[in-house]
């Protein structure tokens, strides 16, 4: 017994706390607000809906995030500018294909030639970014980089709007992917069915491509031991370079899909999404790759449900508004039972 | 000793007075005004900020205010008491913390004489007080937020030509119970002040009429709309109002369709996105949406005069949002006010000398002034708009050629 009071200290204590109400309030919430049943399952399914349609792309994003923390342990603060700088460009594509009717017609090949300009961009950015922002610092104390990530951010942004000017640019509207599949209760309209399977394609090839390709191996060798890794005859540099090629190729990809959904694109359109995703990347424990698709998932659907699900229930006015406090919440909830994020401690053992 | 060196300097120093005060040529000024005075030499010129939003997604709201205030100037020859008008400012970024920091910069700028803004009541709530702590007057022409002038709140030397949002909420539930007939209806804010107000306002009129209103709200720099839109689908209103900015109520108003429930509902925004740009952002869904905001049709005979100098001048259309013609009554009132003697006295080589306290009161005493918005009168909170709403609807024409319609289809009190 006093054992186990000398290992239980008083921060634990207080955490714990802090968790269970927050738990609490939760499932009383819940509780309350089914039973109140204002809502009817087609429309809880459809808020499940919009909440994978728009994880999916966090997920997209965080996995930009975690790459290069799992193999720099840095904080790519620029990657959310990455994010921007397909679909900002692939904009002027996209509007004059809308306006000539060849989208409407060549839908497939359309998309496929915005989703190609937007992911060179991106990569492009990205290749650059590591190549002038990060290299040079490779062996700077840790914070070095980090400022320099936030640094090279306000530079993107400024250079984009330079470039294309500060006002918002709206993609054209394809009204094929308007309409809707039904299965029972479930809605869903062809551009959600594809910003979800793009997404969960590009996750499973992604994940495919790390655990059975040889450079897929590397990188993993890299992300263990830098050291080690070179010793064994990789080129760090090389895998470096490979790992921001993918993350900007599926940012840039994101970001088309992002433009599909919600049609505006400006410069500063990366800025909220990417702390989401950096926030999806940290739920889900940074530096793994499922993580960060779990955590993106996980955030897109707690932010279009909870509002309604938690706080309708306890009468609180307009809570849609509080949808980004609830979020953080939760990952606050979550990082008390489980400090390295969802995943994140699996990877820690199996690295031990 | 000592002392009698302090006795004769300060004999001299009195004489130099009188013989200076009893000089040939006319006293030089000397200010007695409690804020001060700002002295602008001969050759320079007579210096007006703005702060406006003038970048980003709300940048129209920005220019507008801007194009209006600089025709103001342009009208009079780009000339007051003789001196070239510099009209210059910084960008607000439609909110608190931009506002906050155009503020400081402006209040930091001694060679300032009176203020035009801000654009979004956001920018104003930091902004204002730090303006009047500076001693400056400030008119800001699309301020809707009642806070601004609550006689609580105000901060001294802040008046308005744009209405008070009281006005704008009132009869824009007038016109949804009374001429559509709804009796159930919804409404979206931001939690900026003048959203929030707004909307607030707009339940509160509607419920007092007899109708039942929801209030709903996002943040600013929400995107996916959806959510919030399914839980205002659960009480099946017939109309939405929406009083927000640009950015959030293109996302809503292109959502708005996409959510079960909604297809058919009517939507209506107010002043704050009546705009081309809003059209653009929302997408086809735009057709047949309400808008609340200034009656255009009611302003005086010199406001079509001012829409075509607009479009000579800035040669485009994409700019014109509701508030320039507030600005260009803004300006003319401090062009007008610096005119007045009790306000500037001007020296014999032209030095102007401007006391700020007095400028305050001319523009607080403003009564009757011919503007382009109607005949204004500041009330002692500062309120001088002459507030006349209309609604608008947007049609497929406006849709496709992106211009605001011209001719409302209701107003207040008919």
């Amino acid at each position: 017994m006093r054992r186990f009071s000398e290992r239980l200290n008083l921060t634990d204590v207080i955490m714990f706390i802090i968790g269970a109400l927050i738990l609490l309030l939760v499932v009383v919430g819940s509780a309350a607000t089914l039973y109140a049943g204002k809502y009817t399952t087609r429309q809880w399914l459809d808020l499940v809906v919009f909440g994978v349609a728009l994880g999916s792309i966090y997920a997209l994003i965080a996995l930009g995030y975690t790459l290069v923390y799992g193999i720099l342990r840095m904080i790519n603060f620029a990657h959310s500018e990455v994010f921007m700088a397909g679909p900002f460009t692939a904009y002027f594509l996209a509007d004059a294909m809308g306006k000539s009717g060849f989208l409407d017609q060549n839908l497939f090949v359309g998309l496929l030639i915005i989703f190609a300009v937007s992911m060179t961009v991106s990569t492009i950015v990205a290749i650059l970014l590591e190549r002038i922002a990060y290299r040079p610092l490779r062996f700077a104390p840790r914070l070095v980089p980090l400022i320099t990530a936030i640094g090279a951010s306000f530079f993107l942004q400024y250079f984009f709007r330079g470039l294309y000017g500060p006002n918002i640019k709206v993609y054209p509207e394809i009204a094929f992917l308007k309409n809707v599949i039904r299965i029972g209760d479930l809605n869903i309209q062809y551009l959600q069915v594809l910003v979800i399977a793009a997404a969960a394609l590009m996750m499973i090839g992604l994940q495919i491509f790390i655990q059975r390709s040889r450079t897929g191996k590397a990188m993993r060798a890299v992300a263990e031991d830098k050291q080690t890794a070179a010793l064994m005859g990789i080129d760090i540099d090389q895998i470096i370079v490979i790992t921001f090629v993918i993350g900007g190729a599926l940012a840039g990809a994101a970001g088309v899909l992002y433009a599909l959904m919600f049609k505006q694109v400006n410069f500063i359109m990366g800025f909220i999404p990417g702390i989401k995703a950096f926030t999806a990347a940290v739920l889900g424990g940074i530096g793994n790759v499922p993580g960060a698709m779990v955590g993106g998932m996980f955030l897109g659907i707690i932010e279009s449900i909870g509002p309604t699900l938690f706080l309708d229930g306890l009468n609180v006015p307009a809570p849609q508004q509080l949808k980004d406090a609830i979020a953080f919440t939760l990952l606050v909830l979550v990082l008390i039972f489980r400090p390295s994020g969802i995943l994140g401690e699996k990877l820690a053992q199996k690295k031990a | 000793m000592k002392a009698r060196f302090l006795f004769v300097a300060m004999l001299a120093v009195a004489i130099g007075l009188v013989v200076s005060a009893c000089g040939p040529s006319t006293p030089p000024f000397q200010c007695k005004d409690k804020l001060g005075c700002v002295d602008i030499a001969p050759n320079d010129s007579v210096h007006i900020a703005y702060a406006f939003v003038t970048s980003g997604e709300n940048s129209t709201l920005g220019l507008d205010t801007k194009y209006g205030a600089e025709i103001a100037v342009d009208d009079k020859g780009g000339k007051v008491l003789g001196h070239a008008v510099k009209f210059d400012g910084q960008d607000s970024g439609c909110n608190a913390e931009g506002g906050q920091t155009a503020a400081t910069k402006i209040a930091a700028d001694k060679t300032i004489v009176a203020v035009i803004g801000t654009n979004c009541s956001s920018e104003a709530v930091p902004g204002a007080p730090i303006i009047a702590n500076a001693g400056l007057t400030m008119i800001s022409p699309s301020n809707t937020a009642p806070y601004l002038t609550d006689p609580a709140k105000r901060a001294p030397g802040y008046f308005r030509t744009a209405h008070n949002d009281k006005v704008q909420g009132a009869a824009a539930a007038e016109f949804v119970f009374k001429q559509l007939k709804y009796t159930n209806v919804a409404t979206i804010h931001d939690g900026g002040p003048y959203t929030e107000a707004l909307a607030n306002v707009f339940a509160d009129s509607f419920r007092k009429l007899g109708g039942k209103a929801v209030v709903e709200a996002v943040n600013v720099g929400d995107k996916d709309m959806k959510p919030v839109l399914t839980r205002v689908a659960a009480g099946k209103p017939e109309l939405i109002y929406f009083p927000v900015f640009i950015a959030e109520g293109g996302f809503i108003c292109a959502q708005m369709r996409d959510v079960p429930g909604l297809e058919k509902t009517t939507m209506m925004g107010a002043d704050g996105i009546f705009s081309p740009d809003f059209l653009k952002a929302c997408g086809k869904n735009v057709v047949g949406m309400y808008f609340s905001s200034p009656d255009f049709s009611a302003f005086a005979g010199g406001y079509q005069a001012l829409v075509d100098k607009y479009l000579k001048k800035y040669n485009q259309k994409s700019t014109l949002a509701p508030f320039h013609a507030h600005a260009y009554d803004a300006m003319n009132m401090f062009l007008t006010a610096l005119e007045n003697p009790a306000v500037t006295v001007k020296d014999a080589d032209g030095t102007l000398h401007v006391q700020k306290q007095a400028l305050r009161d001319v523009i607080a005493a403003t009564k009757g002034f011919k503007g382009v918005t109607g005949n204004l009168t500041c009330d002692p909170t500062g309120d001088c708009a002459d507030p006349k709403i209309a609604v608008y609807q947007v049609n497929a024409d406006n849709f496709s050629s992106l211009t605001m319609p011209k001719n409302p289809i209701w107003k207040q009190g008919q």
